[in-house]
């Protein structure tokens, strides 16, 4: 039963994956865009460093773990939208029509994701290695990277998932990436919170769960082996992905009326 | 000329109303430059604290000209994935069979684009100063400031056009959007020209966008500098769009 | 105990509240085991509705329908492993390659992978996708996907078959080389096929019988021929070449049958023997050395039937039901 059950999941992903690497247009969301920032921003904000007790000594380790965070919210809209377009199309009556399990639909689709994010976060690490960043934490620091930067791309495609399970609509997921985008810039993306000068502007910070996915990733990096930061990290990411999986789950059931 | 100046409000009052009433065409334009104001003079504003940071200003008046300037480069591009929408939808072709004076359909656009961008500018504007934006510009420098976004916005516009009388789809969309916000971040976004290292003070030294914005800086800061340089490039960089776009309304045409 | 057929009961479906639209209302039918059933009814007649609650898309909200033996409410899966379903939208994957949808499809159906592929081969050859099976869907025509909708409905083997509106929008060749592959099923396969239609040639070719519904209730049923027949017979209009010869051609026509509506110009009556005295009437015709400019045999149509039960056409029918959601 088991077996049968990661089988279906196991379909479901590798065609996920497939659609994704066969839309090359993709590629500058989930590769080409990210990088870009970061080449400009490590050069652009590079002066930061002189800041009193900015944590790093360049600003490109500072700011390498955002194109992780990027690569999560490319995972967000792309999970949602494809949950859409399968309810749009009428791919999932088809699903429905063999013997497939309901639950492997959605994990399916975000073992997916998973795994984009897993290639991407190669990519990051890579050319940002090749760049000049260091990883304080090492090699263990940088494999524990990419699996918090999957942990992270599950935590928002179930997210992007439930736009997509509850409306059926591609573009009411891609209409969520504002939103998510502003919550990216409302957190200590691209300063430290304890450089943040604007009061309003850091508590908003210190409450958005974004920080913290951030500042985890990130104390990998600049720091070394942070026990705080790596657990905040962990049991945000775990909460949102428990949260964006059982509401995606809920939507789904409701639109999969199947007897 | 008379022809032309019908069809340019025809097409310019129709986009107008097409803008308004549709927010999802309009909201993204307004919040997309409201959260790079916040984010950016909320959320940097330790970066002022640099040494060799010279500007007469807070922060938030260095980052409201990126904004300024940003948001009247996207409100060309939003005219022009409008102009690819007309295309994708048969519209435009309707439009260019009827049109007696077709270069009236580009300046259309282009007046349409300028309007909606002003309403993305008072808004930008007024939240800039209920954050307490310091501002030491006089009414003209100012409007100097105002002169150089709408040389931006023009140019946009009209970049914007060329690139969807060529394409005439929606799926052009990126081919508009990369070119200007890779220029856009190519300029001195976050510190001064002097304070950038590396490549990217190269590449920002010979972008025009640097020119613009250094203007703008000065004009908000009192402090006018290189603002004819500024405005040449302005209007260099929107005349030779006005070429491409022109020679993208005659390719459009040919294949009526 | 299994068999292929379908049994409905006083099926009813009603969607959303204050009050509910029902879409089926009360529908009773049977299908016999290796039948083609077509399910005749103009936009919004609760035809798809009805599909999606015999294929388990949906449940019923009131009455019942076993599919081959098993209650479509209580045994869904039991149902799904039996048969197989070609929507109104051909939901498939523009990035996925025709075979690696026969891939997907037959690996969530349990077929080991060299079945996959055999049957991938099989199925592509029999709906003459072969050459096209390696390319992505993106790039199909229309034809080509009806028919790799058709191939992958059929990749477990089912021996119930529901297609919904199958030939909509193809081009007339599309369309008889689907009735073609559709009849070979029945016959030869002994599939039992459930097909709905708004096109009254497609049921008039295709059924062995022909359920007409309208407005959520079966408003007749019947062979083909049983439900034309039923409404009346074949009538033959006559408009004579010479218009002297107007009544003379009206007596001949007048020995076949009662006199019928007609053209102002023309001689029309209702054929006491239906269609085949027709050969009769040109013979009669003829021996009376009267010319005729044109002679037409009108035949009842579906349409007619339609008209008869309802009052309104179902060719050209601009009304639709308040609402036909379906999931």
């Amino acid at each position: 039963m088991q077996r049968e059950a990661l089988r279906e999941i196991g379909m479901i992903a590798g065609r996920s994956v497939r659609r994704t690497l066969r839309q090359p247009a993709l590629i500058v969301p989930v590769v080409v865009f990210p990088l870009l920032l970061l080449a400009i921003n490590a050069s652009g904000l590079d002066v930061t460093k002189n800041i009193p007790n900015f944590p790093a000594d360049s600003y490109l380790d500072f700011a390498l773990v955002v194109t992780f965070m990027q690569g999560g919210l490319f995972a967000a809209t792309t999970a949602g939208t494809e949950l859409a377009n399968d309810i749009e199309t009428g791919f999932l009556n088809r699903l429905q029509l063999t013997p497939l399990r309901a639950p492997a639909i959605l994990v399916g689709q975000l073992a997916g994701a998973m795994c984009v994010a897993f290639m991407s976060s190669l990519i990051y690490l890579a050319v940002g290695l090749l760049a000049g960043a260091h990883v304080a934490a090492g090699v263990g620091g940088a494999a524990l990277l990419i699996v918090l930067a999957m942990l992270v791309a599950l935590a928002f495609g179930g997210l992007g998932s439930i736009i997509g399970a509850r409306t059926g609509s591609a573009e009411a997921v891609q209409g969520m990436f504002p939103l998510l985008f502003v919550f990216f810039f409302l957190s200590s993306m691209n300063l430290p919170r304890n450089l943040i000068e604007t009061d309003w502007f850091r508590t908003i910070a210190t409450w958005n769960p974004i920080s913290y996915l951030v500042e985890g990733l990130r104390s990998l990096v600049i720091t070394g082996w942070d026990g705080t930061a790596l657990w905040r990290c962990l049991v945000t990411a775990v909460v949102i992905s428990i949260l964006g999986f059982l509401g995606a789950s809920s939507s789904l059931r409701t639109r999969m009326a199947r007897t | 000329m008379t022809g032309t100046r019908a069809v340019a409000r025809a097409v310019a009052r129709r986009s107008l109303i097409h803008a308004f009433t549709n927010p999802a065409l309009l909201v993204p334009s307004i919040i997309f430059p409201l959260i790079f104001l916040l984010a950016f003079a909320g959320g940097l504003s330790a970066v002022q604290d640099v040494p060799g940071f010279d500007f007469n200003g807070d922060y938030t008046a260095f980052q409201f000209v990126f904004v300024f300037l940003q948001s009247a480069a996207f409100g060309g591009v939003f005219t022009g994935f409008g102009i690819a929408a007309d295309f994708e939808s048969g519209f435009a072709r309707r439009m260019m069979l009827a049109a007696p004076h077709r270069s009236g359909m580009l300046l259309g656009y282009a007046a349409a684009g300028m309007v909606r961008w002003c309403v993305t500018a008072v808004l930008v504007s007024v939240a800039a100063v209920l954050a307490g934006m310091d501002v030491h510009g006089n009414g003209i420098e100012l409007a100097g400031l105002v002169g150089v976004a709408l040389l931006v916005n023009i140019a946009s516009t009209l970049f914007g056009a060329g690139v969807s009388l060529r394409a005439k789809t929606l799926q052009a969309g990126p081919l508009m959007q990369i070119p200007i916000f890779v220029g856009l971040f190519l300029a001195p976004v976050y510190v001064p020209l002097k304070l950038l290292t590396g490549w990217i003070h190269t590449v920002a030294s010979y972008n025009p966008i640097t020119a613009l914005m250094q203007a703008g800086r000065g004009f908000i800061s009192g402090a006018p500098d290189k603002s004819l340089l500024a405005f040449a490039c302005g209007a260099a960089i929107a005349a030779l769009m006005g070429w491409y776009a022109l020679r993208g309304l005659r390719r459009a045409e040919s294949g009526l | 105990m299994s068999h292929d057929g379908i049994t409905v009961n006083g099926l009813v479906r009603e969607f959303g509240s204050r009050p509910p639209i029902r879409a089926v209302d009360g529908i009773e039918l049977q299908v016999q085991p290796g039948e083609i059933y077509g399910f005749l009814g103009p936009n919004g007649a609760g035809k798809s509705t009805t599909v999606h609650v015999l294929t388990t898309l949906l449940p019923p909200t009131a009455g019942s329908a076993t599919v081959a033996g098993f209650d479509v409410s209580t045994q869904g899966p039991e149902v799904r492993r039996r048969i197989g379903a070609a929507l109104q939208e051909a939901a498939l994957d523009n990035f996925l390659t025709g075979r690696e949808h026969f891939e997907l499809q037959g690996g969530l159906h349990g077929l080991a992978k060299p079945e996959r592929a055999a049957r991938a081969a099989e199925l592509l050859e029999r709906v003459g996708l072969t050459d096209a099976g390696d390319r992505k869907v993106g790039g199909y025509s229309g034809g080509m996907k009806r028919r790799l909708d058709l191939a992958l409905a059929l990749v477990h083997r089912p021996s119930i078959l529901f297609l919904d509106e199958p030939t909509t929008g193809l081009d007339p060749q599309s369309r008889s080389a689907l009735w073609g592959e559709v009849a070979r099923l029945a016959k030869d396969d002994g599939v039992t096929v459930f097909l709905t239609t708004q096109y009254l040639e497609e049921a008039d070719v295709l059924a062995d019988r022909v359920g007409i519904i309208d407005h959520g209730r079966i408003v007749a049923e019947g062979t083909p021929r049983e439900l034309k027949e039923e409404i009346g017979r074949s009538s033959v209009e006559a408009i004579p070449a010479n218009p002297d010869d107007h009544d003379a051609i009206e007596a001949v026509l007048r020995q076949f049958g009662e006199p019928a509506a007609a053209s102002p110009k023309g001689v029309a009556v209702r054929l006491a023997g239906g269609s085949e005295s027709l050969g009769q009437v040109v013979r009669a015709l003829d021996g009376e050395g009267l010319e005729v400019a044109h002679l037409q045999l009108h035949a009842p149509s579906l349409d007619d039937v339609f008209l008869a039960k309802t009052g309104r056409s179902l060719e050209g029918s601009e009304e639709e039901l308040a609402q036909e959601v379906v999931a």
